[in-house]
C-alpha cells in the first residue's frame, strides 16, 4: 500500500488584489483549483510554463505571500489543514524552502552561518562541510560573504541550508540553473537522497529533462493550474505516453526533441478564457472544452482534459 | 566583421584571485558561438567584457582590428538572463519600444509581440514575453552582434524553443554574430556552430 501523502494541496486558487490606474481595483486570479500531494520518499517534479504558479504555490505552502493575496482551498500536512499560523510555526522546522532568487541571502551574513545557523554544534559543522565538499564548494567559501559569490554558487549555499534542516517537506524552486550538467546532477542527487531517508521533495524546475530522471512523479502546470500529473517514466517514454497537449508540446519543445515549440502564449491572468485554459493553443479544442474541466483519471495519471485516452 | 578579446585579464580586485588570465576569444559575424563550461569561470564576465560592459586588467577588445566605439549604439549588444532587471517597471512596454526606436510593426511581427502587450507594465507579462522585447531593441541596424547570456534559463522549453526560433531567424537574415553562454550542452548543440570551453582558454590555473 501506498504512503499517505504529507502534504496535499486540494483546489487551491489564490488572487491578487490589485490597484489599476486611480482608485479602480481588481482582484488578478493567477492560481486556479490546483491539486498536488507529495508523499514521504518521493520527488514530485513540478513542470510548467513560466509565470504558471509554480513560484506562489511554494510561496503558498510556506505561509510567504504579500498581504493583497486571498486564498481559497486547502493545504494539508499530515491530514491537517494549515493555517496561516501553522505554517510560519511549521516553515524552517517542517517545512523548507530553497527559494527561486539567490537575492534571498542575507548580504550581511557569512553564507556559512546561514546554512548553519548561529553557534552550530561540532556535528552540524560537520555537516555543512560535507555537503559543501559535495557541491564543489571549496574551503574557506562558509566565510564569504553573499557578495563574492557566482550565481552558481549562491545556488549551491542555498541548496545546501535546506539539506541541513530538520525539515520533512522540502520546496525546491528552481535549484539548478546556473550550474552546469555535472553540479546539477549532484544536486538533484542530493535531493533524491533526502528521499530516499523518507522526507518529501516538490521539485520545481524548468531543466524537466533532468527532472524527468530523478523524480519519481511530474506535476505539469500550465497558467496556474494543474494540468497532467504523472510518473515520471511516462515523461522519459515520450508523448504517446502522455496525456495532456500541453504536456506533449513540452516534450516536443526540448532541444534533444526537435526543438518544436507550439505556437501562442500562456494567457496572463487577467483576461482567462472560459473552460480549458490551454484551450485557445490547443489543436484539439471542442465546443465541450469551454465548460469547466475536471481532473480525471487516464492510464494511471491524472489529467485535466476531456479528450484524453 | 569580427570581434576580438585579445589576452584578456580581470579581476574584481587588485587583492582577488584572477577571474580570467590571458583569455583569447574571436567571434565572426554569421558564426554562432556557445560559450560553455562549469559555473564561477567567469563566463559572464568574459562576455560582459567583450560587450563593453567591463574594461579588462590586462588585453584589448578589438572590433575589427579598432577599439570598441565609446559612443552612440554599440554594435555588440547584450540580452541577459533576467529581463524583468534589465527593463524599467515603470514603463509601459510601447515606452521600453520607442525608447531603443524598434517601435516598429516589422520589428514586432518578427519576434511574435501581440498588441495588447503594449499597453502593460512589465509585472504583467511572463519571462519570456519580456525577453522578446529585450531581443527586439537590441536589434538595431548597426548591431552586429548579439551576445545572449543565459538567455532562455529561466524560461520554460516551450518558450525557450520559441525565443531561439525567432532569434536564430533574424541571426541569419542579417547575418549578426552570436555568442551565447549555457548548460545546456542540447541546447548549445542545437543553437551554435561551434562551442567554446571557458577552462580550456583561460590561464589562470586552479583556483
Amino acid at each position: 500500500m501506498k504512503e499517505q501523502p504529507v502534504l496535499t494541496v486540494e483546489d487551491l486558487s489564490v488572487s491578487f488584489h490589485m490597484y489599476d490606474t486611480g482608485l479602480e481595483q481588481y482582484d488578478l486570479k493567477v492560481i486556479s483549483n490546483l491539486t498536488l500531494d507529495v508523499r514521504p520518499g518521493e520527488i514530485v517534479a513540478i513542470a510548467g510554463s513560466s509565470g504558471s504558479g509554480k513560484s506562489l504555490l511554494a510561496h503558498a505552502v510556506m505561509g510567504l505571500l504579500p498581504g493583497n493575496a486571498s486564498t481559497s482551498g486547502t493545504i494539508a500536512y499530515k491530514g491537517k489543514v494549515l493555517s496561516q499560523k501553522d505554517k510560519e510555526k511549521l516553515r524552517g522546522k517542517e517545512f523548507a524552502l530553497v527559494p527561486q532568487s539567490v537575492a534571498y541571502l542575507d548580504p550581511l551574513m557569512t553564507v556559512g552561518t546561514q546554512v548553519t545557523g548561529k553557534k552550530p554544534d561540532q556535528k552540524l559543522l560537520q555537516a555543512q562541510k560535507e555537503i559543501f565538499r559535495r557541491l564543489h564548494l571549496k574551503e574557506g567559501t562558509e566565510k564569504l560573504y553573499p557578495f563574492q559569490l557566482s550565481g552558481g554558487m549562491a545556488r549551491r549555499i542555498l541548496v545546501s541550508t535546506a539539506v541541513l534542516s530538520d525539515a520533512q517537506v522540502i520546496l525546491a524552486d528552481e535549484p539548478t540553473p546556473g550550474l552546469d550538467l555535472q553540479m546539477a546532477l549532484e544536486a538533484l542527487k542530493i535531493f533524491r537522497e533526502l528521499a530516499d531517508k523518507g522526507k518529501a521533495v516538490v521539485l520545481i524546475t524548468h531543466d524537466i529533462d533532468l527532472a524527468f530522471h530523478i523524480a519519481d512523479r511530474i506535476a505539469v502546470f500550465y497558467a496556474g493550474t494543474t494540468v497532467e500529473v504523472a510518473d515520471a517514466r511516462d515523461f522519459l517514454t515520450g508523448p504517446q505516453a502522455l496525456r495532456h497537449p500541453y504536456s506533449k508540446a513540452l516534450w516536443e519543445a526540448l532541444p534533444q526533441n526537435g526543438f518544436r515549440p507550439i505556437a501562442g502564449f500562456q494567457p496572463y491572468a487577467k483576461y482567462l478564457p472560459d473552460g480549458c485554459l490551454f484551450g485557445p493553443r490547443c489543436p484539439y479544442k471542442t465546443r465541450k472544452c469551454e465548460t469547466t474541466i475536471p481532473m480525471a483519471e487516464v492510464r494511471g495519471g491524472y489529467v485535466r482534459c476531456i479528450h484524453a485516452d | 566583421m569580427q570581434i576580438e578579446g585579445k589576452n584578456l585579464s580581470f579581476r574584481y580586485h587588485p587583492k582577488l584571485p584572477w577571474i580570467l588570465k590571458d583569455v583569447s576569444l574571436t567571434v565572426k559575424e554569421g558564426e554562432r558561438v556557445g560559450l560553455v563550461g562549469p559555473s564561477g569561470y567567469g563566463k559572464s564576465t568574459l562576455v560582459r567584457l567583450l560587450a563593453g560592459y567591463l574594461e579588462p586588467e590586462e588585453g584589448e577588445i578589438l572590433l575589427d582590428g579598432k577599439p570598441l566605439p565609446r559612443k552612440g549604439i554599440s554594435p555588440v549588444q547584450l540580452i541577459y538572463q533576467h529581463p524583468e532587471k534589465a527593463i524599467n517597471p515603470r514603463w509601459k512596454m510601447k515606452k521600453v519600444l520607442q525608447e531603443s526606436g524598434m517601435f516598429r510593426q516589422e520589428v514586432m511581427d518578427s519576434l511574435g509581440i501581440e498588441k495588447d502587450w503594449l499597453e502593460r507594465y512589465p509585472r504583467e507579462l511572463s519571462g519570456g514575453e519580456l525577453q522578446r522585447f529585450c531581443v527586439a531593441r537590441s536589434l538595431f541596424p548597426g548591431t552586429h552582434f548579439l551576445f545572449a547570456d543565459e538567455m532562455s534559463t529561466m524560461l520554460d522549453v516551450i518558450t525557450q524553443a520559441q525565443i531561439w526560433n525567432l532569434m536564430l531567424r533574424e541571426v541569419e537574415s542579417r547575418n549578426l554574430g552570436l555568442l551565447m553562454v549555457t548548460h545546456n550542452m542540447e541546447l548549445a548543440k542545437k543553437v551554435c556552430t561551434r562551442t567554446v570551453h571557458l577552462e580550456e582558454i583561460n590561464h589562470r590555473g586552479k583556483l
